[in-house]
């Protein structure tokens, strides 16, 4: 796994609140190969935007990066100064943050927006260096570059989504995080949102996370697929493995209750809830809803293991 | 017989003047009639600023239209004394998208439950409110003595919506107006919801309007469907042919843009669509779809389609299909399958299983 591009271990987040302390991720390992599309999959208060926000070291408190290492071009993040950390986001790692469109200045014009994340990683521009690569910045997003001197309300969710997408690639980085980029958008804006964000990555070689709770939207767009419940990976392989042969039974039950278009009445949800993150049960997290739990899994936490190659899956039975 | 609950040729435009072109037509010319006492769920779908939660707020008479009626009973909304008001907000319920404003943080969710028993009369004891109360809870999957007594920020999303379906139960309601019950609720907790509120129409043989923007949960559950576009319909009929053989060429974009959580179709298939139009609604004459139309045609410019019965069972408003016979916009639910047929075949029909019990 040397070829990995970032690579993630044991990486655990815990929120302290006076009830006590909530592990939102634990113990979360995965590498991600150069160029790769890995989706993380889960349902809300799974982990996911936690585990997406601490792989940049943005939890804020009362969260805290309690454990693990995340490494990227050989250094580990975890152990680099504020300082440092701050100039290597956006320029090797940057985020696509969750609702996006909310996110930009709205009394700045997109150009401004822009011209001052490159500023604030190093790069002198002239306004007219700065107008060229906004001409060559924004068409790789799909947009005109006449948008560069409007603000955000004069954009579309959709355009918005796309200039988020500008920002993210503007410095070329290696890997983007991308948390629920289209958590707000159309079914058909949607699409033009996910294409726009492959070909940026593809011209630029980088490597995406696509973190979100929709499978269809996985199921479309990422080559390999992460199942995050109750703050643990319990799953990850191909997507194609994930979707015809899921190896933990939440992933079956999870991929059973999305409805189809293939046949009707088919889809049926899964009884229970997820535990609270507090006071999580002994032993697998998902035992009290699974129908095949036996008494290993009441006592004994799974870990991930190998199945078959590239097929991971942390369940006892698998 | 006259429909439980019609709209009739009902355009609603907000802002400005009618000349004034910067005034929105939100929905235009819109009808749709349901029949009392079948069962049937009829979903509308389209995306945002389709007209949607205007057609939804002009149900439940929160909103007024700009021309045409929307009746109940044969009786105006607008025109109803304030004991037929009172009926009429007693048995058209509704089930809202968001499963946290609907609620008062301040008092137990058993509040939302006990005051309309208390306001239309429902029982006539202490005990009587709470057998009905715990009957609408069991009925929608939820255990009352876990339910009940709590504060809503100790439920989950999808615990608290299916409690608002319990309290529409609760009433006993002709109609259910579902404006996107599940869009805030995770995907494992969707179908539960979504089998509740289709359980309840079986049972209290009621029609549904599910108010959607996904195409895969309404032809899950629905038998017939609108889409519109716009404001406009632009196709309606049987779920079957409209989501598994679409005939609008927006229908088909919008039917190839879902992301299906499978790996057999990959969007990629598909050419990439056009990008959204930022065409004015107001004033222009021709099909509202027609800049971004990969099959437009002269005849598309020039005026408004009217709906073909391109099929029995399903209408279109495209000049692709003008050689099919012209159905007057009041006469669209004349394509509508028929209602599910009670107890008996409803469980062959293919219906969600029953909610399962919440631990």
């Amino acid at each position: 796994m040397s070829a990995d591009v970032l690579r993630v271990e044991g990486l655990s987040v815990w929120y302290h609140t006076p009830g006590g302390a909530v592990r939102a991720a634990d113990g979360i390992t995965f590498g991600l190969r150069p160029g790769e599309r890995l989706g993380i999959a889960g349902e809300s208060g799974s982990g996911k935007s936690t585990m997406a926000l601490a792989l940049l070291r943005l939890i804020k408190p009362p969260g805290r990066i309690e454990a693990g290492s995340v490494w990227l071009d050989g250094r580990d993040l975890m152990t680099l100064s504020g300082e440092e950390m701050r100039r290597l986001r956006l320029a090797r790692i940057a985020l696509v943050p969750q609702g996006s469109m909310n996110s930009l200045n709205p009394v700045l014009r997109i150009r401004d927006q822009i011209a001052d994340a490159l500023r604030d990683h190093g790069v002198e521009a002239t306004e007219r260096q700065l107008g060229d690569r906004l001409r060559d910045l924004l068409p790789r997003v799909g947009l005109d570059p006449e948008v560069a001197g409007m603000f955000p309300h004069q954009l579309s969710g959709g355009m918005k989504q796309r200039a988020c997408i500008a920002i993210a690639v503007s410095l070329s980085p290696r890997v983007i995080v991308a948390d629920e980029p289209t958590s707000a958008l159309d079914v058909v804006v949607q699409r033009q949102v996910m294409d726009t964000l492959a070909r940026a990555q593809t011209e630029l070689g980088a490597a995406v996370i696509l973190v979100g709770h929709d499978m269809g939207l996985m199921a479309q767009f990422v080559d390999r697929l992460g199942v995050m419940y109750a703050g643990r990976l319990v799953e990850i392989s191909p997507v194609r493995d994930v979707f015809t042969a899921p190896r933990h039974p939440y992933t079956r039950m999870l991929i059973a209750s999305l409805p189809s278009l293939a046949r009707k009445g088919v889809f049926q949800g899964i009884p229970g809830l997820p535990p609270p993150l507090r006071d999580l049960p002994a032993g697998c997290a998902f035992h009290p809803r699974c129908p095949l739990a036996v008494d290993r899994c009441r006592s004994e936490i799974p870990v991930l293991r190998e199945p078959r190659p590239g097929v991971w899956a942390a369940c006892h039975l698998a | 017989m006259t429909p439980l609950l019609e709209v009739r040729e009902v355009t609603k435009s907000f802002g400005g003047g009618l000349l004034d072109r910067r005034h929105t037509v939100a929905l235009r010319h819109f009808s749709l009639g349901l029949a009392e006492g079948r069962a049937s769920v009829t979903a509308v779908v389209g995306e945002s600023g389709s007209g949607k939660t205007t057609l939804a707020r002009l149900l439940l008479g929160l909103l007024t239209p700009t021309e045409g009626q929307v009746a109940y009973r044969g009786r105006d909304l607008t025109a109803m004394s304030r004991a037929e008001w009172r009926t009429f907000r007693r048995e058209v319920q509704a089930v809202f998208q968001d499963p946290y404003e609907v609620y008062n943080p301040f008092y137990r969710v058993d509040h939302v439950l006990t005051v309309p028993v208390a306001k239309f009369r429902l029982a006539t004891s202490r005990a009587g409110a709470r057998t009905l109360i715990e009957d609408a809870l069991r009925a929608v999957g939820l255990r009352p003595d876990e339910t009940l007594g709590r504060f809503p920020h100790q439920l989950s999303g999808g615990q608290r919506q299916r409690v608002m379906v319990a309290r529409a139960l609760l009433l006993r309601p002709r109609v259910i107006l579902a404006d996107e019950p599940v869009s805030m609720v995770d995907a494992s907790l969707r179908a539960t919801i979504l089998g509740a509120l289709r359980q309840m129409t079986l049972d209290l043989q009621i029609p549904v309007i599910y108010i959607t923007h996904d195409l895969a949960t309404a032809y899950q559950i629905a038998e017939n469907i609108v889409v519109l576009y716009r404001g406009t319909v632009v196709e309606a009929g049987d779920v079957e042919l409209v989501v598994k053989d679409p005939r609008h060429p927006y229908t088909r974009l919008l039917v190839g843009s879902i992301p299906l959580p499978g790996v057999e179709r990959t969007w990629t298939a598909d050419s990439a669509p056009s990008p959204a139009s930022s065409r004015p609604a107001a004033g222009a004459p021709g099909c509202l779809f027609e800049d971004r139309c990969p099959s437009v045609m002269p005849a598309c410019r020039a005026a408004a389609p009217p709906l073909f019965r391109s099929d029995p069972r399903r209408v279109v408003s495209c000049f692709l299909y003008r050689d099919a016979p012209v159905v007057p916009a009041r006469e669209m639910s004349t394509a509508f399958v028929e209602a599910v047929a009670p107890a008996g075949r409803a469980a062959a029909a293919p219906a969600i299983p029953p909610a399962p019990a919440t631990p």
